[in-house]
């Protein structure tokens, strides 16, 4: 038989199973038609960010301008301001990275379950709580008045003061806050991948008299080593979009020195400011830069590690 | 571990470990029980700053304040609706797909994987998505935050794994040699199987969905279909703005009243918040474990 044939029956073959499946690409398609429109479509309407956009003139309509709108966002005088607080919101929520695990790592050594059990629960309270929640409670714990967290400092012989008004607290308050919600949730994956630990050989290295830290730091460790790798990277992939609401919620005129970043501005000036082509631009300049950061990530982490999401 | 002696070291480790445990705890508890024991005590007193560990003088005036703000209660019923409705459509736009995606010799499978994934990581970005949606007129309609935001392709893939862990080809073999057609496998065999994963898949949605806050404030600024988060934040502003009204007079019998308003506001806000955050907290414990059972599985492929 020649490869010709070979490969006509194999394509009917396929046929046929399409044939015989056709009711399942129809199960799939309500899905393929939501994400066209509201995934595709949109990117789809990413061109504006070339144009200048008319609302007369549609997306396919307008005129284009090639790279004007995104020189006009490089050399916009805030730039660097902006660029500098989306990455440092990012990047030092990154750094709190290991709490998680250490958390984790700490609720496996437990041995009493109860108390393991009732530390678990409360700890994923807060991630039930919604951004708009949250942020109201920073205000008010951080209210000069009456506020409880400027209770703790003047207790401790600080100096009341309107903390989220404060520039240089804003990074400390966004990134805390957010430890505090996510750090037993965070910590479910670790626990899991904790429990593949081998009993034996923590056991065999008990009897050659290493201490628990050690095991924690010889066998724990590393045998989650790959789930923490494989979340690292999912983190990196998104260092550029810092969570617009709860930034937006914390903004106020004060702090807007260290709160201004790249969503809120793009929110800012596109919806309230119409300028619908160079807000695009600026999120379509976000996209890019985020992907690549990811793509970078991922092959560091596969050259060291070997491990990676693709 | 049980034939290992506890040597004084190991005690010594569980100890310290226990206590840091412990106080991490209570800094996370504590937060959520002030704002639970400020909601209920004299507004003068979270004022002084004397409400630590009890209520003090403990009132539900605030509580009937806010009972009385029919917008509260407008809020709570969009965000119910939109909570119900809006997690029906998810899970009729997830559990399909994620069964389809599961069947590995489906002809074009690794296509219609990519067309989801290529979502994840790419989008148009704030405005291109809002011109889209202005155009399928979805712009302020009542039905606006029940149809966006329906998918997460990351729960497709969640739910795609736990099928092909769970519902193994052969369950399908002789159903087929039956004659049953591949609709009628999804709807009598896969369907019927895969409650729990429903069931984790419901309250992802849902969770997500009662405290959606994003694309109401974009494409919903219609006060009729406001959902709670939305008040929430509304009523927030407003007292603040209320208070520094009437603190601009110079009447002193008017400035104390100004004073008593002022503390009832700040009060007000810490039993709205509880009123916003108690659904939820009182649900969780009694299904975190599908919750948690959702993190398994989606770490099992990550």
């Amino acid at each position: 038989m020649n490869a010709g044939t070979q490969a006509g029956i194999r394509r009917r073959q396929r046929l046929r199973l399409a044939g015989r499946y056709w009711q399942l690409y129809l199960l799939i398609l309500p899905l393929i038609v939501y994400l066209f429109i509201f995934n595709y479509m949109p990117i789809y309407g990413v061109q504006i960010a070339f144009k200048d956009f008319r609302t007369n003139l549609g997306i396919w309509g307008s005129p284009w301008v090639g790279f004007k709108h995104f020189v006009r966002f490089v050399t916009y005088r805030g730039f660097p301001k902006l660029l500098r607080n989306t990455l440092t919101l990012s990047l030092y929520s990154i750094a709190t990275f290991p709490c998680a695990i250490i958390f984790a790592l700490m609720l496996n050594e437990l041995r009493a379950q109860k108390f393991k059990k009732t530390v678990q629960m409360i700890s994923y309270a807060p991630h039930f709580i919604s951004t708009v929640v949250i942020c109201a409670m920073l205000k008010l714990f951080c209210s000069r008045s009456a506020g409880i967290f400027n209770n703790l400092v003047e207790m401790l012989g600080g100096v009341r003061q309107d903390m989220l008004s404060n520039p240089t607290l804003f990074p400390h308050l966004y990134v805390w806050s957010g430890v505090w919600q996510e750090l037993g949730w965070g910590a479910i994956i670790y626990l899991a991948a904790l429990s593949g630990v081998s009993g034996e050989m923590v056991e065999a290295s008990l009897i050659d008299g290493a201490n628990r830290l050690q095991v924690i730091w010889y066998i724990n460790i590393p045998t989650i080593l790959p789930t923490i790798v494989i979340m690292l990277i999912m983190r990196c992939g998104s260092v550029l979009s810092v969570g617009f609401e709860k930034v937006y919620l914390m903004q106020n005129a004060l702090n807007l020195d260290a709160s201004q970043i790249i969503s809120t501005y793009v929110y800012e000036i596109g919806l309230q400011g119409g300028q619908f082509s160079y807000s695009a631009a600026i999120g379509l300049f976000n996209n890019v830069v985020n992907i690549l950061i990811l793509l970078l990530v991922n092959r560091i982490c596969k050259s060291v590690s070997e491990i990676g999401i693709w | 571990m049980n034939k290992i002696k506890r040597t004084r070291a190991d005690a010594a480790f569980d100890a310290v470990n226990i206590a840091l445990l412990a106080i991490l705890t209570l800094i996370l508890f504590y937060p959520l029980y002030f704002v639970l024991i400020a909601s209920v005590s004299d507004p003068y007193a979270i004022a002084q700053g004397s409400v630590k560990l009890f209520p003090v003088r403990p009132t539900l005036e605030a509580y009937q304040n806010i009972m009385k703000d029919a917008r509260i209660w407008l809020g709570y019923r969009n965000t119910i609706v939109y909570t119900v409705l809006g997690t029906l459509l998810s899970l009729a736009l997830t559990i399909p797909s994620a069964y389809v995606l599961s069947k590995k010799d489906l002809p074009g499978r690794a296509i219609l994987m990519t067309f989801c994934l290529i979502t994840m990581y790419f989008g148009g970005g704030l405005i291109p998505t809002y011109l889209i949606v202005k155009k399928v007129g979805l712009l302020n309609r009542a039905y606006t935050l029940i149809v966006l935001g329906s998918v997460s392709v990351y729960n497709i893939i969640v739910t795609r794994s736990f099928f092909q862990s769970t519902l193994p080809d052969s369950l399908f073999e002789s159903a087929r040699i039956d004659g049953a057609s591949e609709m009628r496998m999804f709807f009598s065999i896969a369907l019927p199987l895969s409650g729990s994963i429903i069931a984790v898949m419901a309250l992802y949605y849902g969770v997500g969905r009662w405290n959606e806050f994003f694309n109401a404030l974009i494409y919903v600024s219609n006060v009729d279909y406001q959902p709670l988060q939305l008040v929430l934040r509304s009523l927030l502003l407003q007292s603040q703005q209320a208070v520094m009204d009437a603190a601009l007079t110079d009447d002193p019998e008017m400035l104390a009243d100004a004073a008593r308003l002022a503390y009832m506001a700040e009060a007000m806000k810490y039993a709205i918040i509880f009123i916003a955050a108690a659904p939820l907290l009182i649900a969780y414990p009694f299904v975190q474990k599908h919750f948690v059972r959702g993190v398994m599985i989606g770490a099992l492929k990550g």
